[in-house]
């Protein structure tokens, strides 16, 4: 019999406020095992994990029950605890009576009650525990970032300045995601090209670091330290290495009325392409579906215009197989369609437009270089109105639009008003908002120059319908704060488009096994203290494609992401989860149930010799777990027939023994 | 024992890594629902044996419930189709036996779902109040 000790916090009155914690400590001395048991005000703090190595060994305990918050926050600390005090940091079972219990019940008796039976639970779980070893397994020092935006670029960045190879994989021809596509940055309105074109030079002059561009991650197997990941790198018709990016293929090619994915369709390209003039790499792209050659194999003008022979239009697609230590997702976001969007006209008039295009329409390197005009008639517009939120808090349009607020249109908006008023003293701007929300550093301040300085004319209200008649564009909009219908004459409308995950990212997240949430935003580790961990052990979360974010944020959370690989890198051994399955020899049949549900391929067999009752030996078949693979999910503990198969530190004694104390 | 006075005993199973959370979430926003609710922490759905859901009403449970991750969004890849396979064998033996079928349940909570969470557990403690003890297959001999 185990000599358990219990540990009851009080979370300051987290806790304490509807639970007890006295008579919870007081009933559990009773329970079977238990030799000692207490209560603190903060069991987490340096002072609360004293007290229990103190208790451990002055009662020679080798089991504890820590009563405190979730398992998902402090188990962690608790077996950390265990070790110091000399114990296996698996003997500790938590009993979750702060958010399973203290927080959602109001009644002092009914929490205590609740409280007490969570704790039996554990004691009798615990009671079951048997000390644990991790195995250990080698780390691969290589990283791969999946995404080649500004996230992507300082994650690799970072990983590469400590000394670690990198990997970016980019499924467009070249890096830079969407803010090479900007024209300025909010609130310090410097040039996006300015501050990233560097950047991106810095990655393609590292030598730590590879870029894998228009290629995509077709498969990922293997596990935290030790990936192994599939890169599709698809055929550009051009040969990197020797293409000098000089441009006068893109120049004499005739098929040129393809449209230009990086001017989103405002303007057209050739077959052959360099998605902008400071692309990284910086190679030309054949299109296939636009290329006369690869479709009817007539022309061949630019394999004959390339001096350097870098044309070959046999090129095939190529798969690169490498292992990686750490992923990092860095797949970014995309304004959400404008479609379903009718009442704001978007797809009957081309000059209603969306916020990414009226970026590329003030770009200097835009369709228009630089000249706000209507796309439409090339005129200049003298009365713009912004639209916000479309498609963002959209509560009660789910079909079409996200429930949650995009947080970067509040400023860009802002932004594309103040630098229309500026460039433009003579254009009228109507800005429509729900709120306006600023938080952020001199944001509030560039908002309100936007206001007072640019007198751009905010209205608190919705449009409600956009009509295109002649030339103009009447917006019917509501005035909320005087209480009146307003009519405008626009000349351009610019729709602030919600912005949601890329599409990539859930076929990546399948790929990585990393949890989404409903909007197919990556889900982090913790919210709070684990923001750049995905759930799933060595895969990090960079960007906008764990939700919204700004570019400083996504800077910053690009090198926290960078951070956290380089310390994981920087081990040469990683030690694995311990709670994985076992198999019983001498009860398992060699039947492949257990196989056959393992998500991992965990599991292989073996034929092994056993010593029967009469003395004689026999050769039997058995299932063997390979623990490195094993991530511990137990679905081969339910598939077993004869009950061989049983889950470290969750095994079926464990489970029974919580059902019984609860049920009692 | 007048019916205004009885409390379902419930247990419900958690996945570690969806439902658990969606526990603990509906925990961090305050959202209340019945103490009768009593979580055992699995690391997936999947890793719950029919037998335990069993045990649990002849040891005098009166209606259990297992929670896991979305179809296709489970941490292990495919364990919740498992629990979803197995459980609906189980739930139509239980038909057969003659055990009412509200008082199991298979619910998918995700971590994001704070608010389903809780809003399960009330449905769920209610349904199962309204159908009274589980006479049928607690095992009378297990009580003390």
């Amino acid at each position: 019999m185990l000599r358990i000790g219990v540990f009851v916090c009080w979370c300051g009155s987290n806790i304490a406020g509807t639970v007890d914690v006295e008579a919870v400590s007081e009933a559990l001395k009773s329970e079977p095992g238990v030799v000692f048991s207490t209560n603190y005000q903060y069991m987490c703090s340096q002072a609360g994990q004293n007290m229990i190595i103190d208790a451990v060994k002055e009662h020679k305990l080798d089991g504890i029950v820590v009563c405190s918050c979730s398992p998902r926050m402090h188990e962690a600390t608790f077996r950390k605890t265990a070790a110091a005090a000399g114990l296996n940091p698996y003997m500790v079972e938590i009993a979750n009576i702060r958010e399973q219990c203290s927080w959602v019940h109001k009644d002092m008796a009914t929490g205590t009650e609740k409280a007490i039976i969570l704790g039996k639970a554990a004691v009798a779980k615990v009671a079951l525990n048997a000390p644990l070893t991790p195995g250990e397994s080698n780390v691969t020092k290589r990283a791969l970032v999946i995404g080649g935006g500004i996230a992507g670029i300082q994650t690799a960045l970072d990983i590469a300045e400590a000394g670690f190879p990198v990997d970016i994989v980019e499924t467009k021809p070249t890096i830079g995601g969407k803010m090479a596509q900007l024209d300025k940055t909010f609130p310090t309105l410097d040039c996006a090209a300015c501050i990233l074109t560097p950047k991106m030079v810095d990655v393609a002059q590292n030598d730590k670091i590879r870029i894998f561009s228009y290629s995509e991650v077709q498969d990922v197997s293997g596990f935290v330290g030790n990936f192994e990941v599939k890169i599709k790198k698809k055929a550009r018709y051009v040969n990197e290495d020797i293409c000098t990016g000089c441009g006068a293929c893109v120049e004499k090619c005739p098929m040129k009325k393809n449209p230009n994915e990086f001017n989103l369709g405002m303007d057209n390209r050739p077959a052959i392409y360099i998605p902008f003039a400071q692309a990284v790499p910086k190679v030309a792209t054949i299109d296939p579906n636009a290329c006369n050659m690869l479709k009817n194999g007539k022309c061949g003008l630019c394999e004959k215009i390339c001096t350097a022979g870098a044309i070959d239009y046999k090129q095939k697609d190529e798969i690169i197989e490498e292992k990686y230590g750490a992923i990092v997702a860095a797949t970014g976001f995309n304004p959400i369609s404008m479609d379903k969007f009718d009442e704001f006209a978007y797809n009957q008039s081309k000059d209603v437009i969306t916020s990414l295009e009226f970026e590329r329409l003030t770009n200097a390197a835009g369709p228009t270089a630089g000249k706000l005009l209507r796309p439409s008639d090339l005129e200049h517009p003298h009365t713009i109105v912004f639209v916000q939120c479309v498609g963002s808090r959209c509560e009660n349009c789910a079909e079409k639009g996200k429930e949650y607020c995009s947080k970067i249109c509040c400023m860009y908006t802002a932004k594309h008003a103040m630098l229309t008023r500026d460039k433009y003293p003579d254009t009228e701007v109507y800005v429509f908002y729900i709120d306006v929300r600023t938080p952020g550093k001199s944001f509030d301040e560039f908002y309100r120059r936007a206001v007072e300085e640019y007198g751009v004319k905010y209205v608190k209200g919705m449009v409600g319908k956009v009509s295109p008649e002649g030339k103009k564009l009447k917006v019917t909009a509501s005035d909320m704060l005087n209480n009146k219908q307003l009519h405008i004459d626009a000349d351009l409308v610019v729709l602030a488009a919600a912005i949601e995950p890329d599409k990539s990212a859930r076929s990546i997240a399948t790929m990585l096994t990393a949890s989404m949430d409903t909007n197919d935003f990556f889900t982090e580790a913790h919210p709070k203290l684990r923001p750049v961990e995905s759930p799933t052990a060595g895969v990090f979360l960079s960007g906008a494609c764990q939700g919204p974010k700004d570019i400083p944020e996504t800077v910053s959370q690009a090198s926290a992401a960078a951070a956290k690989v380089i310390g994981l890198l920087s081990k040469d051994k990683l030690t694995g989860n311990p709670c994985v399955a076992s198999s019983d020899e001498i009860m398992c049949n060699g039947c492949s149930s257990c196989a056959n549900v393992c998500p991992y391929g965990a599991i292989t067999y073996e034929t092994k010799e056993f010593r029967m009752p009469d003395r004689s030996t026999k050769m039997r078949r058995v299932a063997k777990v390979n623990p490195a693979v094993c991530q511990g999910c137990g679905a081969c503990t339910v598939a077993c027939p004869s009950g061989a198969m049983d889950l470290r530190g969750f095994t079926t004694s464990q489970i029974i023994a919580e059902v019984d104390a609860i049920c009692r | 024992m007048s019916m205004n006075e009885y409390k379902p005993l419930i247990v419900a199973f958690c996945c570690n890594w969806c439902s658990y959370a969606g526990a603990d979430l509906a925990g961090n926003n305050r959202l209340n629902y019945p103490a009768d609710v009593k979580i055992i922490r699995v690391p997936c759905s999947c890793r719950v044996n029919p037998m335990f859901i069993l045990r649990a009403f002849q040891r005098g449970a009166d209606g259990v419930i297992l929670c896991g991750c979305h179809p296709g969004d489970c941490h292990y890849t495919s364990g919740n189709y498992y629990t979803r396979r197995r459980m609906s064998l189980l739930f139509s033996m239980l038909d057969y036996l003659g055990i009412e079928r509200e008082r199991t349940r298979v619910e998918w909570v995700s971590a994001a779902e704070g608010a389903k969470f809780a809003a399960t557990m009330n449905d769920f403690v209610e349904t199962v109040a309204k159908l009274g003890e589980n006479k049928r297959l607690e095992d009378l001999r297990c009580k003390k």
